[in-house]
């Protein structure tokens, strides 16, 4: 049953990545990137099922979590070219703040 | 006991092949479709429909509370973080598509 679920997941992931190799814009990349962790989170957790070592949950529950951070950390950063305190970088560009 | 045993089997093939279908069909999608929001809608097909159904299969599949609780709060948090990373990236894509300099596709 997980043999197949893997082979699924690789097959997906590998379309995923020729997404984002032949892809033109960067909203497309980051797309590619975020789906590209959602399933490499699936599977972690079924090759853990696999092997019959489900310890591997836990590396998938983490990846998860750096997998959000870093979509919203990229997103954030191509929106206020900045990461970290928004208020000293953009007050040259708009005065929206 | 047996018949339960078939039936939680059965359940979890169904679940875990709807699942693995979802996921190639996302990423077919992801790699076929022309235009941005067509791929996003694709990439929400893996994040919420793959993911549920590749999770609840393995959930049935457990046999440990702890695994099952593992499980249960990974298929939660990426229940709730997918879509709204999803959402960030829709709108970072409209707020860079409305300004004039770019008028790429």
């Amino acid at each position: 049953m997980f043999l197949v679920a893997t082979i699924a997941l690789l097959i997906s992931i590998i379309l995923i990545l020729l997404r984002l190799y032949f892809s033109e814009t960067l909203f497309d990349r980051v797309l590619a990137v975020n789906a590209f962790g959602t399933i490499a989170v699936v599977l972690i957790g079924v090759v853990g099922f696999l092997s019959n070592r489900p310890d591997f949950l836990d590396i998938a529950l983490l990846y998860a979590l750096i997998n959000f951070l870093g979509t919203i950390a990229i997103l954030k950063y191509f929106r206020y070219r900045s990461i970290g305190d928004i208020n000293d970088s953009s007050q040259n560009s708009s005065g929206e703040n | 006991m047996e018949i339960f045993e078939i039936l939680l089997n059965l359940l979890s093939w169904i679940f875990v092949l709807v699942g693995s279908f979802l996921m190639v069909l996302g990423a077919i999608g992801i790699l076929r479709f022309h235009g941005f929001w067509a791929r996003l809608h694709a990439a929400s097909v893996i994040e919420s429909g793959g993911m549920i159904f590749l999770l609840a299969g393995m959930c049935l599949q457990a046999g440990d509370f702890l695994i099952f609780f593992k499980l249960a709060f990974i298929g939660l948090f990426l229940f709730i973080t997918g879509p709204t990373s999803t959402h960030a990236l829709a709108s970072a894509a409209l707020l860079d598509r409305s300004k004039p300099k770019n008028e790429r596709n």
